[in-house]
Formats: C-alpha cells, sequence, structure tokens
C-alpha cells in the first residue's frame, strides 16, 4: 500500500528511499552504538566507532534493498569519505585547540615586542614565586624566521618555477628531464639535518669553520623547499590544457611570452598554493636551523653576519631546555606562544598567497 | 598597472617590515637600560661564541646576562648544540670557548694542540650540579637505596616498588606493588654518562656494562623521551616511573637518597660540591699544567658526599690569536668562576655553586690564557 | 596593452625564446648540481664508516648489522603513517573538491593549506603530551584482546611512548600534504569529462572513479611520495613521541627507531667515528628515499596517457 502510493507521487523519486529515512538509521545506531559500547563500558571513542560503522552499514544495506546495488556503492563511498573528513578533523582540532588553549594566555604586547634578552632563570623563578607576569619575548625570533624564510624563498621560488618550466615545456621528456625529476623526488627524502649539514660544511669551506648566519640557514632550508616548489609547480603546469597553448601560439604569440602570459597565470593559484605549502614546509624546520643560524637570545636583523634566532628554534630551546630548569611553566607558556605565533604568521601568508593567485588568476569556469 | 599593484603592495609590506623593524627591543626585563653602565669604566667591547652542553645552557644564559650588566659593549652568544658539537666546534676554531659533560679524550687532545697553541685547551669545571634519582610514587618523597639496588632497577632485574630489596632499606615505608617503569634519556647526554659512570663505578657486579653517553643497547625495551624535560614529562605522568635527571628539574617527584659508606645521602649542592672535591686530576700528555680536568670519584665512602654528580666544563684555548679576545675570554672566564658568577647561576638554573677551593683554582687557570706573540 | 607587445618583434622574440629556455635549463642543472654536491658531501663525511673495523661501530658487528633494524624502522614509521593519511587524506581531499558545499569547501581547503604548517616540534609537544597518554588505554586493551597478534603482543608501553604512536603522528603530519596537492589535481579535473560521466546516469561516486581518479592518478602519486618524503625524514616528531629501542614486532611495547630520529638524537654529542656513522645513516635514508622513487617513477610511467600536457 505504502510503497504504491510513494510510486505514484512521483515517478522520478521512485525507488528512492525518502529523506527522514537516513536520520532513522543515523538516530538508531547512536543508541544501539551507545548501548554495544556501554557493554564493555562507556568511553566516547568505543561510541563513536560503533556508531559509525552500525551507520555506514544500515544506510547501505538500507539503499541496496531500496534503491539497488550501484546506488549503493555510491551511498556507501559518500559515508567513507565524509568519514575520512570528520576521522581526520579528530586530530587536528585536537592539535589546533592544544596549541590555542596553550599559546593564548602567553600573546602579549611585551612578548612580541621584546626579545630574551637578559632573561634568566631568576627572572623565571620570580614570576612563579611572586605571580607576576610572564617576561621575555620572541620578537628576535620572529625578526629571524621572517628573515629567513623570506632569503629561503627568494633563492628557491625563482629555481623551482623555472626548473618546472624547463621540465613541462622545453625538456620533450628528454633525458636529462627525466634525471631532474627524479633527483627532485630524491630530494624531497633529505633528511632535514642532513641539508643543514650540508650548508653548514660548504660555507664553512669557503668562509672558514664556523660560519653561522641567517643566510646560511636559507640556503639550508632551500635544499628542502626547491624540490616542493618544482613538484607541486610540474603538476600545475601539466594540467594546464594544450588547447590554451596551441591558441596563443596560432596568434602568433612566442613560446616564451605563451609560457609568462598565459600557462603560467592559468596555473598560478595552484603553483601559489604549492609555493605556501613549500613556505610552510620549510618555516617550521629546526634541526637544520640549530647548526647553520646558531642560537641568540637577542636581535639580530642581518642575515649575513652574526647569530640569528628562529621562532622553531626558540620552541624547541623553550621546552627542551628551559631558561629556569626548576620552574619551567613560564618558558612552557613562551613556546605556545611562539607556536601559535608561527601557525598565525603561515596563515597570514596563506592569505597573502590567495590574494596574489586572485590578482592574476584568469577568470574561469570555476 | 598590475605592477603599479604589486609595486604598491611591496611598498606598503616594506614600510610595514621597516616598522615591526624598529620597535623591537633586548630589554626584556625593563632593566634600568643597561647603557648607562658604560660609564662604569669597562671598555671590553667584540663578540665571543661558544657552543657546546645544553645542560648549562640556563646557568649560561644567567652568565651572559650578569656579565653583560657590568660590560654592556661586549657580546656573548652560546649554542646550547650539545658537548660532541661544542669540542668539534672548538677543536675547529669555529667559537672561541666551548660547554662539554666530559673532558676531551686523548686524539681530541691531539688535536687540542694545533687549534688552541703549544699547551692545548684548558678545562674549568664551571657547572656542577647533582643528578636526582627521580620516581613518581603517591604520597613518597624519600626512598633510601643503595647502588646495587638502584643498579637492579634501572636494569631491570626489579621489577615492582615492594621488592624485599627496596623494602629492607626503607621499613616504615608504605610501598606499593606498581611495576617499576624505567624511563632514560633516549639521546645521547652527558647525563646519562655521569648517572652510568656512577653505576658501574659503585655496583660493577649488577652494572656489567661499561659507562657511557648512551644507555645500553642491550637494556632493550624500556621507556626513554628525549632531553631532561622529556624523562621528567614522561616519568610524572606515568604513576611507578623512576628516572634520572639533573636535580633542579625534577619537580615535585620524589627523590632518591643514595647510600654512600654507611649512611644514606639525598641530594643537595653542598654534598655535590663534597663529591667534586674528592675526585682526582686527570693527567696525562698534552694537557695543561693548570687544567682542571677531573676523575669523579663515584665510589667514595667520603661522610656526606652525593656521588651521583654532573660536573660540566668550560673548554677554553690557553692561547688565542690576539690580545682583545684575551682579554675578554679572561673577563668572562673569571666572571662565571667568581662568587659572584656562582650565585647568579645557582639562583637561575638549581645548580651547586663550585667551592671557594675550587674556584681560586679555576681563577688562577684562566689567569695563564695568553695571547700568541 | 596591444597585441603587438604580447608577441614581440621577429627577432627580439627569437632571442626572448633562447634566453628563457637557456635559464629554465640552467635552473634544472644547478637543481642537479646542488643534489649532487649534497650526495657528494654525505659519501665524504660517512667513508670513515665503511673502511672502519667492524667491532668499533656502535653495537660491536659492522654497520649493516647497526643500520639494519634502523631501516626497517624507518620503513614500519613510513608505512604506518601513509596507511592511515593516504585513504583519508584523499577522502579528505575527494569531500573537499566534489562534496562540500562551495563555500565551505573553500574555507576547509584554507585549514588544510594551514596545518601543513604547524611546525613539527608542536606535532611531538602535541604526540608527547596529548596523543600518547590517551593511547595507553587502547593499548592494553589490545594487549589483552588481541594478543596473540605479533603487531600487538603485550605487555603494551605504560607511557604510550610507541611505534604505533610515532606513526599515528606522522600520519597526521602527512595528511594535509596529501590533501592538499591531490584536492588541487581533483578540481583541474576537465569538468567536461565530470559532466559527461553524470549524464550518462553516473553516480557520483561512478563519475568519481570513472573521470576524477584516472585523471588525478599521476598527481595522487606525486602526492603521495611528497607525504612520503616527509615521514620518512621527520626527526623531530619521531624523537619526542618514540620511546625507542632494538627492533621489536609489537608496535605497541617501546622499540624500534627510525633513522631520521637516531640522527638527531645522537647527533649533538657525536664526534669523530660516531658522527660519521649518524651521516652514513643519513645517507642510506638518500638510498632508501632514491629507491621508493624508482618504484614510484615507474607507476607512473605506466599512466603516462592520462598527463594533461602534450
Amino acid at each position: 500500500m505504502i510503497e504504491t502510493a510513494l510510486t505514484r507521487s512521483s515517478s522520478l523519486t521512485k525507488n528512492q528511499l525518502p529523506g527522514w529515512a537516513l536520520w532513522a538509521i543515523l538516530a538508531a545506531s547512536i543508541v544501539l552504538g551507545a548501548a554495544l559500547s556501554a557493554l564493555l563500558g562507556f568511553s566516547i571513542a568505543t561510541f563513536a566507532i560503533f556508531a559509525a560503522v552500525l551507520f555506514v552499514a544500515g544506510s547501505t544495506i538500507a539503499t541496496r534493498i531500496v534503491e539497488g546495488s550501484r546506488r549503493a556503492t555510491d551511498r556507501f563511498a559518500t559515508n567513507l569519505i565524509y568519514g575520512a573528513f570528520i576521522l581526520a578533523l579528530v586530530p587536528l582540532v585536537s592539535v589546533i585547540f592544544t596549541v590555542l588553549v596553550r599559546g593564548i594566555p602567553g600573546l602579549s604586547g611585551d612578548f612580541l615586542f621584546t626579545s630574551m634578552g637578559g632573561m634568566t632563570g631568576t627572572v623565571d623563578n620570580n614570576t612563579v614565586e611572586n605571580g607576576t607576569p610572564v617576561l621575555g619575548g620572541a620578537y628576535h625570533a620572529i625578526m629571524g624566521t621572517l628573515l629567513i624564510t623570506l632569503w629561503a624563498t627568494i633563492i628557491s621560488v625563482p629555481i623551482g618555477l623555472l626548473t618546472a618550466v624547463y621540465l613541462v615545456e622545453y625538456s620533450k621528456g628528454g633525458p636529462l628531464a627525466r634525471a631532474i625529476t627524479f633527483f627532485v623526488d630524491v630530494m624531497t627524502g633529505i633528511p632535514s639535518i642532513v641539508a643543514g649539514l650540508f650548508a653548514a660544511a660548504f660555507f664553512g669551506l669557503i668562509f672558514g669553520p664556523g660560519t653561522r648566519t641567517g643566510f646560511v640557514a636559507a640556503v639550508a632550508l632551500s635544499v628542502l623547499m626547491i624540490p616542493v616548489v618544482v613538484r607541486s609547480t610540474e603538476e600545475m603546469l601539466k594540467i594546464v590544457p594544450n588547447e590554451l597553448r596551441e591558441a596563443s601560439y596560432a596568434l602568433g604569440v612566442r613560446k616564451w611570452r605563451t609560457i609568462l602570459k598565459v600557462v603560467v597565470p592559468t596555473a598560478i593559484s595552484g603553483i601559489a598554493s604549492g609555493v605556501t605549502l613549500a613556505i610552510a614546509r620549510v618555516i617550521g624546520e629546526t634541526a637544520p636551523l640549530l647548526v647553520t643560524a646558531g642560537f641568540v637570545n637577542t636581535i639580530n636583523l642581518n642575515v649575513f653576519a652574526g647569530w640569528m634566532a628562529s621562532l622553531p628554534t626558540f620552541i624547541y630551546r623553550q621546552l627542551m631546555s628551559p631558561t629556569s630548569p626548576t620552574n619551567t611553566d613560564p618558558s612552557t607558556q613562551r613556546a605556545w606562544a611562539a607556536a601559535l605565533l608561527l601557525i598565525l604568521m603561515v596563515m597570514l601568508l596563506n592569505l597573502g598567497a590567495r590574494l596574489v593567485a586572485r590578482i592574476f588568476a584568469p577568470k574561469t569556469g570555476r | 598597472m598590475k605592477v603599479f599593484r604589486i609595486g604598491r603592495t611591496a611598498a606598503v609590506l616594506s614600510v610595514a617590515a621597516l616598522a615591526l623593524a624598529a620597535c623591537g627591543s633586548d630589554n626584556a626585563t625593563n632593566a634600568a637600560a643597561g647603557t648607562d653602565s658604560s660609564a662604569s669604566g669597562s671598555a671590553l667591547t667584540g663578540t665571543l661564541s661558544g657552543a657546546g652542553a645544553s645542560s648549562q645552557a640556563s646557568a649560561m644564559d644567567a652568565w651572559i646576562a650578569g656579565f653583560n650588566e657590568s660590560n654592556p659593549n661586549a657580546s656573548i652568544q652560546y649554542s646550547p648544540d650539545g658537548s660532541g658539537a661544542g669540542r668539534e666546534a672548538l677543536l675547529a676554531g669555529g667559537v672561541q670557548f666551548a660547554g662539554s659533560d666530559a673532558v676531551l679524550k686523548d686524539e681530541e687532545v691531539q688535536a687540542s694542540l694545533e687549534t688552541c697553541g703549544p699547551d692545548g685547551a684548558l678545562h674549568v669545571p664551571a657547572y656542577i650540579s647533582p643528578i636526582a634519582i627521580a620516581f613518581n610514587l603517591d604520597g613518597i618523597e624519600e626512598l633510601n637505596l643503595d647502588a646495587d639496588t638502584i643498579a637492579g632497577i634501572f636494569r631491570g632485574e626489579i621489577t615492582t616498588w615492594n621488592d624485599p630489596a627496596i623494602a629492607g632499606q626503607n621499613e616504615g615505608t608504605e610501598l606499593p606493588g606498581t611495576a617499576i617503569t624505567v624511563v632514560h634519556r633516549s639521546d645521547e647526554s652527558g647525563t646519562t654518562e655521569n648517572f652510568t659512570e656512577y653505576l658501574a663505578a659503585a655496583a660493577p657486579d649488577v652494572w656489567t656494562t661499561e659507562a657511557s653517553g648512551e644507555w645500553p643497547a642491550e637494556l632493550d625495551g624500556q621507556e626513554n623521551a628525549q632531553g631532561t624535560s622529556g624523562v621528567v614529562s614522561a616519568a610524572s605522568a606515568t604513576s611507578g616511573a623512576i628516572t634520572y635527571a639533573d636535580a633542579s628539574a625534577v619537580g615535585s617527584m620524589g627523590t632518591v637518597a643514595v647510600k654512600v659508606g654507611g649512611e644514606y645521602v639525598p641530594y643537595s649542592a653542598d654534598a655535590a660540591s663534597k663529591a667534586v672535591e674528592a675526585s682526582t686530576p686527570v693527567t696525562g700528555e698534552g694537557r695543561p699544567e693548570l687544567d682542571m680536568a677531573m676523575e669523579l670519584a663515584r665510589d667514595t665512602t667520603e661522610s656526606g658526599a652525593y656521588p651521583v654528580v654532573l660536573v660540566s666544563y668550560h673548554l677554553y684555548c690557553t692561547t688565542y690569536e690576539d690580545q682583545d679576545t684575551v682579554d675578554l675570554i679572561k673577563a668572562f672566564g673569571s666572571y662565571v668562576v667568581s662568587a659572584e658568577g656562582q650565585a647568579a647561576a645557582g639562583e637561575a638554573a638549581g645548580n651547586a655553586p663550585m667551592s671557594a677551593a675550587l674556584q681560586e683554582q679555576a681563577a688562577k687557570a684562566i689567569e695563564s690564557i695568553k695571547a700568541a706573540s | 596593452m596591444s597585441s603587438k607587445s604580447i608577441q614581440g618583434t621577429g627577432g627580439a622574440g627569437r632571442a626572448g625564446d633562447k634566453v628563457f629556455s637557456g635559464i629554465t635549463l640552467l635552473a634544472g642543472c644547478l637543481i642537479l648540481t646542488v643534489l649532487f654536491a649534497v650526495a657528494a658531501f654525505l659519501l665524504w663525511q660517512a667513508l670513515p664508516t665503511f673502511s672502519a673495523p667492524s667491532e668499533d661501530i656502535s653495537g660491536g658487528s659492522g654497520f649493516l648489522a647497526y643500520i639494519f633494524p634502523l631501516v626497517i624502522g624507518t620503513v614500519i614509521a613510513a608505512a604506518i603513517a601513509l596507511l592511515i593519511a593516504t585513504p583519508v587524506g584523499l577522502g579528505v581531499a575527494l569531500f573537499i573538491s566534489h562534496y562540500a558545499p562551495r563555500r565551505l569547501s573553500q574555507a576547509l581547503g584554507y585549514v588544510v593549506d594551514l596545518l601543513a604548517a604547524i611546525p613539527s616540534v608542536v606535532y611531538g609537544a602535541w604526540g608527547m603530551t596529548v596523543l600518547a597518554p590517551a593511547l595507553v588505554g587502547p593499548y592494553n586493551w589490545l594487549a589483552e584482546n588481541a594478543g596473540w597478534f605479533p603487531l600487538f603482543t603485550g605487555p603494551a608501553s605504560q607511557t604510550g611512548k610507541t611505534m604505533l604512536t610515532a606513526g599515528i603522528v606522522l600520519s597526521v603530519m602527512v595528511l594535509p600534504i596529501i590533501t592538499s596537492l591531490s584536492r588541487e589535481i581533483f578540481l583541474q579535473t576537465p569538468k567536461l569529462h565530470e559532466e559527461a560521466a553524470l549524464a550518462m546516469g553516473a553516480t557520483r561516486w561512478e563519475m568519481i572513479r570513472m573521470a576524477v581518479l584516472p585523471f588525478a592518478r599521476p598527481g595522487i602519486i606525486s602526492a603521495i611520495m611528497l607525504g612520503l618524503g616527509r615521514a620518512l625524514g621527520e626527526t623531530m616528531a619521531v624523537a619526542l613521541v618514540l620511546s625507542s629501542g632494538g627492533l621489536i614486532a609489537s608496535l605497541i611495547r617501546p622499540g624500534n627507531q627510525t633513522i631520521a630520529a637516531e640522527i638527531a638524537l645522537n647527533f649533538p654529542e657525536a664526534y669523530g667515528l660516531r658522527l660519521s656513522e649518524l651521516i652514513a645513516a643519513g645517507l642510506v635514508l638518500f638510498v632508501i628515499t632514491l629507491i621508493v622513487n624508482v618504484i614510484a617513477r615507474w607507476i607512473i610511467s605506466r599512466h603516462k596517457e592520462f598527463s594533461g600536457a602534450n
């Protein structure tokens, strides 16, 4: 009776689960999941797992009965994809939550605009014992990170971009191009500390042992950054449709102008995202910076002379060898605040990249 | 037109960067601006770079800050990369001084003759700190243990806290039946080296492995963590855990009083200094006359000495290229070993100060540093 | 802008072509030079290890015996990371590109890019202080109920600092990389292919399987390779999270160690032979990456016809 009524109502919605059915299955699997996990001793994790498995199975079976196997596969895949998304959110939200909760108390004007110059364990001991605000900041590290990353970007983006252009537009798949692609992939596997050691040894050979400056660190980071830039740019250039290139050639435009005016701008959004990713990859590197840029507590704005602090080394030092070993809380607070700051910086950077992409990208259908 | 837009953005960004660059300050503690004290007559200028042990990083912060108060125009920088890296950098001429938890090995002494002048490199035991053996048991703040029992626990031969070997030395303490979780350092470290040196010397029957900066590989399957703060946080979070760490860092965990001679000695600054004084100097070819490298008497039976102690040295060259560096090194070195410097470090890092006799000896040694003629 | 300025005049244009292609070639060669310099540096520094008598090497029985457990440990960690991160990462990328509402998907893409930027020290600290303690319970449960399975033999670690935890932390770190890159690729699938599939009556999943995935396959493999690169070379997070030790099959007991973490943990105190040992370990890591890449190349070359250009 009911079924015929449904078929009559619309031929287009024939054999389709009614909208409330999924909600019903969801509710049922939540209740059942709670019951099952209660049997094992209730915990949020087991409850979530049971409920999710029940829902996926239930909705797939229901769809299969009512709508057929193709629809069921589709429903199953949809569920899995939503599931993957939710699963991925759990640790990521946890990480962000941890950083926010522990980092926000430490963010203040003092933290942003003073260095650790003159800070000793005595100051931190006073802070803990008398409850005064935490002194000392990360200004020197912020500037260090900005400058070192800027230089690393200046070095690696042109090289990476041009190499990708060579690979996609000029090489025609010759042996050199194959070698470059292959070794770029190999380069992604260089352990970051090795890149640091290499840069330190290289500059040590030229300028004498123990040469540690922000620029050495920038070179070390470039070694890590270039492969990421090449790899992502190459993928983006490859998927620029050939029709665009051909249309440009047909108008009599030279190849190099076609590349600069048509191909690269079409892919710029992806390239910008790739460069951001590359910067993001290196901005948080600790190990190579320790051996190349040294570590100081005071401000140095010259990348070509003197040791330089950076946010990751600052975080690492504050966590691993706190300013006051007896009272580590102020150091921990500074470390998390610096971590939050680093993430905020990348966020701004990301915004910037998107802006660049929007300015340059041609209007497309999407 | 796009070019203009980019140019404008770049201009705005660079102005912002300049503005940002102008408003930072090195005066984190709001101390009455240090520039006034230049009037106090110190004419020392220049930069000293040091690298080495991270154990003395906190004390080094205090020394640098204290030294800068009276010498605002000189700058000292120290990178806590680790003892090995510090010694390597000193011997390669990359830094002017190094911090090291261990004395130079014989082959390193040979290398030092080349870079540090004909008299080689000078050890100064600037940072002395007791290593606490800390455990996490509810309601128990101190346990008495002898070296054999400690070694047995860390070898995994004694597995529960109410083991008769522990209970026998702690009558009156209610010990739970919790399993013992040993947490050791996962990185190579001076703390591990000094701790295993103590075990190997004081409990040779149980601790049959040689002392080393790396935890013995044969003791597999134990928990470990990186760095002092790593082991402390892992042990503090795990009930029944035991670890060893710089005494200033163990926080609220319970600690072990170690049996020395006939009595149990809890860790303290005085007890640590006493153990250092009882030690014998390292002798050998190529070591300067006034060198203070020492072999610690781990199996001492002297009353009131706490032999589980870490000594971190400052390594200086006996000869430097130019007089300016020598002046700076001497000023900094003698500040570090002065009563004032030792007190500043003790207050900041919680370590044990050098005894008066050691201070005097160290001051004399530093005075012998000279420029190449 | 006039069309003339775009086209350029004959001679200048040809010269421009030459110069430009020359510059791109130079950039490519520079990369090769740098890489060979790095490799030469590693070899030069690692050489003493291979000529040293085997009893001088850590462990006392030669370099191969020293490096073997580390290689296995590195592979295990990377395998766990990729096994978790690849399906989840691709799922998230598909969700963002084809399932989520447009506004939401832009915001999500942004957040995911951001996550790639969290420094590894932070992931390490998070893994150590938040994740590891939370996993002690499940590990105990696994040891009790699945202990017969070699991967889950007990007794489980009481700090939660195990290989499985390290693998999970790594997978969280790798996830944004895989997601971010494959999302970009998914978005570039020709609209026409997708619409054609839908017009034939394909369901959304069938459309993805027939139009999106084949188009994106080389890109997906690139994304996974980039992720793998990070998983293999990651030092700080593993160093902070893992209770290292000798080779052991169980993933929930302390034990195993990765090459990168071994280097980071022992490098500061190393000198002489130990130092060149660690650099030789770095060289081995390098070779592993090389092998993995050869395999990936081979897979991609079988699907070349899907590449958009040429």
